[in-house]
């Protein structure tokens, strides 16, 4: 399996990461790519950006570890996942994950999987600037949501469980 | 051992990271966080809410019955939200 992981300050480009997933392979049928965006809002107030503070060997290795735990669970052919640090501006990309796969629901599926773990595994924070017109009102830290753990949640049931509840 | 501290915990506890060396009879992460609690009006203020703080012995996630011994770094963060 083609697995790329980075943590990196600079933009990146959906369309070329996903090609050079793909590029060469003809056992590839499915590609699902998920893209986090800033938004200009937080909780309804209006923010300038958000700046994201990390923890560098550990995001790396977290990360590692969920990729591999997906590939356990689904018959893969390629992962990518990006992920931004520093400060971004709404409309901007903030995160990417990429999967592929033979068939659609093994790459939907691992692309769920590993963006419900980033968000309550990854050692992330968010911190935005709340704004007022043009003037800078506070810099808070975003609080951790409860809706984001019970989907994570959802992956650790034991299969025999989830299989049942289909 | 070194310590780490990110997002709020940081900025309260003040610092980055730090070298300590606990006494002897402090063994786990829960036991870290009470001691460091009584080094100062900063750790007091991170840790005022231990049920809050998650921690990750060299870079992988633990609970507060985590022992330390053996342990190179140490780090306390709110929880995540990256993504």
């Amino acid at each position: 399996m083609t697995t790329t992981i980075r943590l990196q300050r600079e933009a990146f480009d959906v369309a070329a990461e996903t090609a050079l997933l793909t590029r060469g392979r003809t056992d590839i049928g499915a590609v699902v790519t998920f893209t986090g965006l800033c938004r200009a809002d937080e909780n309804g107030d209006p923010i300038a950006a958000l700046t994201l503070e990390h923890y560098p060997d550990m995001a790396e290795a977290e990360i590692a570890r969920h990729v591999e735990e997906a590939r356990t669970r689904w018959p893969l052919l390629g992962v990518t996942v990006i992920h931004r640090y520093g400060r971004i501006a709404p409309g901007e990309v903030i995160v990417l994950v990429v999967t592929a796969s033979s068939h659609r629901e093994a790459a939907f599926a691992a692309a769920s999987f590993l963006m419900d773990y980033l968000k309550t595994r990854a050692p992330f924070w968010k911190q935005v600037e709340k704004v007022s017109g043009n003037t800078l009102v506070d810099k808070i830290w975003v609080d951790a949501k409860a809706a984001d753990d019970a989907a994570a949640e959802r992956w650790s049931e034991p299969p025999s469980r989830r299989e049942a509840a289909k | 051992m070194k310590l780490r501290y990110f997002a709020w915990v940081r900025e309260r506890v003040g610092k980055t990271e730090e070298e300590i060396d606990p006494p002897a009879g402090i063994a786990t992460v829960g036991e870290l966080v009470a001691w460091l609690t009584k080094r100062g009006e900063g750790y007091a203020y991170a840790f005022e809410n231990p049920k809050v703080i998650r921690a990750a012995i060299d870079h992988n996630h633990v609970r507060a019955d985590a022992r330390i011994d053996g342990a190179h770094e140490i780090a306390f963060f709110p929880p995540m939200t990256g993504g």
